[in-house]
C-alpha cells in the first residue's frame, strides 16, 4: 500500500524509556504506513526529536498527527511538509573498488560531494548525505560496481526560518559579501539555512 | 519519611481517595498484601479471576465518578487483566491498575511468572509505567491517577517490580502534577461555540446525539437545558444511556445498529446533528456515507482525535462536554434574542410532528406469547419494578441490546455495559464493583447464559464480600446474538451456538451460597423478579426465554441505518441483508 503523499513529521517526545515503542506501536496498531523513522536527542537532553516519514492522504495524516498528540509522552507534533523545510538523509555504502575502477568511483564521489571514509585493497566505504533523490541516484551509479553493503539513516528534517523575515532579507542575499559592513540580519543562522 | 514501596503505594491510594481496591494476590505483589495486613482505611475485595478485578474497578468508576483501582500479580495475572484494560480504554473509563513484576535484576530473564507487562498493556491503556526507581514511585502514582481521570478518561497501568515494593524509599507525596506533554483542552473555542449556536437556532430538523462522554463529564443538567431551550430531540448511544431521561418527550432512545426506528430516521433526516461526547462508532453510523447525509455536523468532544475520524465534522468543538454545553446554552440564548422566535417555534413544531409520527408508526415492540417468556418482557418488568432507579449492568449479546432498548433509564451513571470492546463476561464482576461503590442500592446484572458463565466464579466474591448483586440470566440456551446473525445473514446454517450442557443455574447459585430462582413461564416473571428484589444477598434468577427471539430493529453490518430490519425478515430482505454485509 503506497497511497497518498509522503509527509515528513517532526515529533518532540520525552526522552524516556519506552517512547519509541509507543510511537512505533501506534503506527502498527492503526495500520499507518511509516517509511522511515529517525530519533535523536535535542538541545534539551530530556527531549528527543523523531523525524517520521508517513504516507497517506490528508485525512490519514490528520489522524496520524492527532493520534501522536494523544500519546502522553509526545510534547509537540509538526507536519513539516506543510511548511518550508530542509530534509537530509545519510547513507553509508561499501562498494567493490578494484584498481581499474577506482578513478571512476572517485569521480562520482566528487560530483556527489560524498566522502570515502574507509579503503581496503578491493573496496571503498563511502559516506554521502543529501535528499532522498540524490542518495537514490548515487546508489544507482554505484550499483554496476557491485554494492557489498548499504545502510541509510532515514530522513531528518528541520523547518526553515520564518518566511516574512526572509522576504525582507532576500534582496540582500544577492549582494557581494562584506559590502558596506556586516549586516546583522545576514548573520542570522536562519538566513544561512535558506541559502542551502 | 522512609517507607517500603508497598506502603508508599497504599499511602498514595489513600491520598487519591481510593476506599476500595479490587485484587488478587500472588508472588510479586506479596509485599503489598503484607503492607495491607495492618493498613487502615482501604477495603480490599478479593476477586476470583484477575479480569474481574479490572471490570469491578470499571463498574465502581462508572457509577461513582471516582477512579477505580485494582491490584494483581505479575505474568498470567497481568495478561488476564489486559481484557479489562482494553475494555476501559474503549469505553473511556478511568481506572488505575497495578501489576506485580519480577525484581528489576530479573526483568528480561524469563523469570517465573514474568511477562513484558508494559509491552503487552501499552496499546490497551491510555498510558502505562514500569517503575524502575522507587524514588519516583509516588510521583508516578500521582500522575497515573491524574492521567486516568482527566481529559478523555481511560485506564492507566503501573507495573511494580518486587524489589521496588520491598525496599524503603523517601515518601513525599506531590501536591500537583505538571506534565508539559499532557494538557487536555477543557474550554471550547468561543468562536466555534457561537457558530454552533447559530446553526442550532437556524436548524429546521436538529438532533442531539449523546454518548458516554456526556456521562463522564456529568453534563446531564446542561444537556437538559439545551434540549428544552431549543426543543431538540435527543438520542443516546449505548454508552450514553441515562444521560437524558428516556421518559422525556424529547427522548428518541438509542440509535444505531439496534437503535429505534425513530432515532435512526431522525438522525438520517436531520439538517443539524450535534454529537456530544460520542465518537461516531461503526455500530452507530452503519454505512458512513449514508449516515446523516444532509446534516451539518457539530461535534463536541474532549479528544481531538475523535473528531473527523469516521465522519467529516463541520463544526468541531474540542472541550469538556459540561463546560461547552453550558457555554452553548448561553450562546443559543443570545442567538435566540436576535432571531424571530416565531420562526424557530414553527420549525420545531413541524419537526416534532414528524418525529412523533415515526414514534407512533414504529415503536419498539415484540410479539407477546402466552407459552414462552419473551426476553423483552423480562427487561420491561425489571424496569417497571425498579421504576428505572436501579443500577443496571449487562453482559454482551442479545440481552444487552434488550436491556438498552427496554429499560427506561432516568439517571446518568446508572448503566454499565461493555460498549466498545463487547466483552462477554463483563456483567457479574462489573456489578460487584458497582455494588461495592454503591452500598444499599439495588444493582441488577442483566446477563446472558453465554456471557454469565464466562465469569460466574465471581458469585463466590459476591457471597464472601456481601455484595447483594441481583443477576437475571436471560437464558436462551446458547449464544443468541450469534444465532441471530446466522439466522438472518448466514442462511440459518447454525454452528457452535447451542449449549447442550449448561449448568443448572439455580443449583450453581446455591453452590456458591447465593439464592437461585427460576422462571419458565410468562406468568412466573413478575413474581420471580419480586422475590429476587426482596431476597437479601446475591441472587441468580434464571429466566428461560424464547430462544428464537431476535433483536429488532437491526441494521445489517455494512448497511445504512435506513436499511434497518424492523421485524422477522422475509426471504427477500434476508438476501438483501446478505449482500449489504461488507467487510465484517
Amino acid at each position: 500500500m503506497s497511497e497518498g503523499e509522503k509527509h515528513t513529521v517532526a515529533v518532540l517526545v520525552e526522552n524516556k524509556f519506552g517512547v519509541l515503542s509507543r510511537v512505533a506501536g501506534l503506527f502498527s496498531a492503526r495500520g499507518y504506513n511509516i517509511e522511515s523513522l529517525s530519533v535523536g536527542e535535542t538541545l534539551d537532553p530530556t527531549v528527543s526529536r523523531m523525524t517520521l516519514v508517513v504516507r497517506g492522504d490528508a485525512f490519514v495524516i490528520e489522524q496520524v498527527i492527532k493520534q501522536l498528540h494523544k500519546l502522553i509522552d509526545v510534547i509537540k507534533v509538526t507536519n513539516l511538509s506543510e511548511e518550508d523545510h530542509v530534509e537530509r538523509e545519510m547513507l553509508l555504502v561499501r562498494v567493490n573498488a578494484e584498481p581499474s575502477v577506482r578513478a571512476e568511483i572517485l569521480r562520482s564521489v566528487d560530483i556527489f560531494r560524498a566522502k570515502v571514509v574507509d579503503v581496503t585493497p578491493s573496496s571503498y566505504t563511502i559516506e554521502v548525505t543529501g535528499e532522498e533523490g540524490k542518495l537514490d541516484a548515487f546508489v544507482e551509479l554505484l550499483r554496476p560496481f557491485g554494492i557489498q553493503e548499504l545502510v541509510r539513516t532515514g530522513k531528518v528534517a528541520i523547518a526553515r526560518g520564518p518566511k516574512a523575515r526572509l522576504r525582507k532579507v532576500e534582496p540582500k542575499l544577492g549582494k557581494p559579501r562584506g559590502n558596506g559592513g556586516p549586516d546583522p540580519k545576514s548573520q542570522d543562522p536562519k538566513v544561512v539555512g535558506f541559502a542551502d | 519519611m522512609k517507607l517500603s514501596g508497598a506502603r508508599i503505594l497504599l499511602e498514595c491510594l489513600k491520598r487519591e481517595g481510593v476506599d476500595i481496591v479490587f485484587g488478587l494476590p500472588g508472588g510479586a505483589v506479596l509485599p503489598i498484601y503484607d503492607a495491607l495486613y495492618d493498613f487502615e482505611g482501604l477495603r480490599h475485595i478479593l476477586v476470583r479471576q484477575e479480569a474481574a478485578a479490572g471490570h469491578a474497578a470499571e463498574g465502581y468508576a462508572r457509577t461513582t465518578g471516582k477512579v477505580g483501582a485494582c491490584i494483581v500479580t505479575s505474568g498470567p495475572a497481568a495478561t488476564n487483566l489486559v481484557t479489562a484494560l482494553q475494555d476501559a480504554l474503549m469505553d473511556s473509563i478511568p481506572i488505575v491498575a497495578f501489576t506485580g513484576q519480577v525484581p528489576t535484576h530479573l526483568i528480561g530473564n524469563d523469570a517465573f511468572q514474568e511477562a513484558d507487562n508494559v509491552g503487552i498493556s501499552r496499546s490497551a491503556t491510555k498510558h502505562n509505567y514500569l517503575v524502575k526507581d522507587g524514588a519516583e514511585l509516588s510521583a508516578i502514582i500521582k500522575e497515573a491517577f491524574h492521567i486516568a481521570s482527566t481529559g478523555r478518561p481511560g485506564p492507566v497501568h503501573v507495573d511494580l517490580p518486587k524489589d521496588i515494593l520491598v525496599k524503603e524509599w523517601n515518601f513525599d507525596y506531590p501536591e500537583h502534577v505538571h506534565l508539559r506533554s499532557y494538557n487536555p483542552t477543557y474550554e471550547g473555542h468561543p468562536g466555534q461555540i457561537k457558530k454552533a449556536a447559530r446553526a442550532l437556532v437556524r436548524a429546521k430538523r436538529p438532533v442531539l446525539y449523546v454518548g458516554g462522554g456526556a456521562i463522564s463529564a456529568d453534563a446531564s443538567p446542561e444537556l437538559m437545558e439545551l434540549a428544552e431551550l431549543t426543543q431538540i430531540p435527543i438520542t443516546q448511544t449505548l454508552m450514553g444511556l441515562g444521560a437524558f431521561p428516556m421518559a422525556h418527550p424529547l427522548s428518541l432512545d438509542m440509535l444505531g445498529m439496534h437503535g429505534t426506528y425513530y432515532a435512526n430516521m431522525a438522525v438520517h433526516h436531520s439538517d443539524v446533528l450535534v454529537s456530544v461526547g460520542a465518537r461516531f462508532d461503526d455500530r452507530v453510523t452503519g454505512r458512513v456515507d449514508a449516515f446523516a447525509p444532509k446534516a451539518e455536523i457539530i461535534h463536541i468532544d474532549i479528544d481531538p482525535a475523535s473528531i473527523s475520524k469516521n465522519i467529516k465534522v463541520d463544526i468541531p468543538i474540542v472541550g469538556d462536554c459540561k463546560r461547552v454545553l453550558a457555554k452553548l446554552v448561553e450562546a443559543v440564548r443570545e442567538e435566540l434574542r436576535a432571531y424571530p422566535a416565531g420562526v424557530v417555534r414553527e420549525a420545531r413544531r413541524q419537526w416534532a410532528e414528524q418525529v412523533g409520527e415515526w414514534k407512533r408508526d414504529q415503536p419498539l415492540r415484540y410479539e407477546w406469547s402466552d407459552d414462552v417468556i419473551k426476553p423483552q418482557h423480562v427487561v420491561q418488568e425489571i424496569s417497571n419494578l425498579t421504576n428505572g432507579e436501579a443500577l443496571i449492568v449487562t453482559g454482551v449479546g442479545q440481552h444487552q441490546m434488550w436491556a438498552a432498548q427496554y429499560y427506561r433509564f432516568r439517571h446518568p451513571r446508572s448503566w454499565c455495559t461493555s460498549g466498545g470492546l463487547g466483552t462477554m463476561g463483563y456483567g457479574l464482576p462489573c456489578a460487584m464493583g458497582v455494588q461495592a461503590g454503591n452500598p444499599g442500592k439495588l444493582v441488577v446484572n442483566i446477563d446472558g447464559d453465554g456471557s454469565f458463565v464466562m465469569n460466574s466464579q465471581e458469585l463466590a466474591t459476591c457471597y464472601e464480600e456481601r455484595l447483594p448483586v441481583k443477576t437475571v440470566i436471560i437464558n436462551n440456551g446458547g449464544h443468541g446474538m450469534v444465532r441471530q446473525w446466522q439466522r438472518i445473514i448466514y442462511k440459518e446454517r447454525f454452528c457452535a451456538i447451542d449449549f447442550h450442557g449448561s449448568p443448572d443455574f439455580v443449583k450453581l447459585a446455591e453452590a456458591y451460597g447465593c439464592t437461585g430462582i427460576r422462571a419458565t413461564k410468562p406468568g412466573d416473571v413478575v413474581p420471580a423478579l419480586e422475590k429476587m428484589i426482596a431476597t437479601p444477598g446475591p441472587v441468580v434468577l434464571d429466566v428461560w426465554v424464547d430462544k428464537d427471539e431476535c433483536v429488532y430493529p437491526m441494521v445489517p453490518a455494512g448497511g445504512a441505518n435506513t436499511d434497518m430490519i424492523l421485524a422477522p425478515p422475509s426471504r427477500e430482505v434476508r438476501e438483501r441483508a446478505m449482500k449489504s454485509q461488507t467487510g465484517f
